[in-house]
């Protein structure tokens, strides 16, 4: 039981994202998690007035079912298979981050500059999060996909819009960490 | 009912993500960084498993457990469209550290600071739907 308990190594946790990915294929349904942005957009009502999201969002329901899964997955490995939130990191990112005012990173599951309750209280520490969710939910259906739906489902079945998606994402990444993170954080 | 194999799944999915420390913005800036092979095994792993299933299912033509026959749609080739949507969804990943699958797993760890997170993302996408017609595509 202590494996459990312990942080899961790549090759525990690959293997079981494709498990995933199989397990969804098996009946008939296509593994990728921004579509259900759509999808509550639609519920939401938005269909009335962009054509978009007018569309059978009851054919979705088993996605939305597989999200709250995933919170359920959450709150269990939160509260029932972690024994420390503390998270192994390379030295040389620790560092990085505290160059960037992110003391002692990795002793927190996530860094308490982003996303504590200070953070929440400043005008610049909400900004951060809207311009963050802005982007990924129009990145990601502009570009019809996020990583679960383009690198591991489409990249699986050879998609090559995919990997063009997914050069993408690095495109973004890299410019984010490296030019943009400095400046901001 | 026929739901609850669904809701099992995203559970497994919700485990795994939290217990691998992918929905940690740390893996993501350090993964960015090349710093550490981890999120880099996950992925390829996964990628290599799923690529020795679609070829194997394709092959054999495998009927599935839904009684249709598994597909696997072909996606229309567009450049613009998946490089600059691409570009987009990666600095939203890089800053918050979060996917759409993420954001809400998070939520299950308690994180509530995620919910600005993913009001904001379903108004990106609300956005997306309505100039969609006028981006290259």
């Amino acid at each position: 039981m202590n494996f459990i308990s312990q942080p899961w190594p790549w090759y525990v946790a690959g293997p079981l994202i494709a498990l995933v990915m199989i397990i969804l294929t098996m009946f008939s349904k296509s593994f990728g998690l921004s579509a259900n942005l759509r999808t509550m957009c639609s519920i939401g009502g938005a269909g009335k007035r962009v054509d978009f999201f007018n569309f059978d969002w009851k054919s979705q329901i088993w996605n939305l079912v597989f999200l709250a899964g995933a919170i359920i997955g959450g709150y269990i490995a939160a509260n029932y298979l972690t024994s420390s939130t503390s998270i192994a990191l390379s030295p040389n990112t620790v560092a990085s981050l505290a160059s960037l005012g992110i003391e002692n990173a990795g002793s927190t599951f996530l860094p308490t500059e982003i996303f504590g309750l200070d953070a929440l209280s400043s005008f610049g520490g909400i900004a951060y999060l809207v311009v963050g969710g802005l982007l990924i939910g129009f990145g990601s259906r502009y570009a019809g996909g996020c990583t679960s739906g383009h690198a591991i489902t489409g990249l699986s079945a050879l998609q090559l819009p995919s990997l063009i998606a997914v050069i993408g994402f690095f495109i973004g990444g890299l410019i984010m960490t490296f030019f943009i993170l400095p400046i901001i954080l | 009912m026929k739901y609850i194999k669904f809701l099992l799944t995203g559970v497994l999915f919700g485990v795994v993500m939290s217990k691998a420390e992918i929905i940690s913005w740390f893996r993501i800036y350090e993964m960015f960084r090349f710093d550490a092979f981890h999120m880099y095994g996950i992925i390829g792993s996964a990628i290599a498993i799923g690529m020795i299933f679609v070829k194997y299912t394709k092959r054999k033509e495998l009927c599935c457990i839904e009684k249709k026959p598994i597909e696997f749609k072909d996606k229309n080739l567009s450049v613009p469209r998946y490089l600059i949507g691409g570009v987009i969804f990666g600095l939203g990943w890089a800053m918050t550290g979060a996917c759409p699958g993420p954001m809400f797993v998070l939520l299950g760890h308690g994180v509530f600071s995620m919910l600005i997170i993913i009001v904001s993302a379903l108004f990106g996408t609300l956005l997306y739907g309505i100039v969609k017609d006028k981006l290259p595509h």
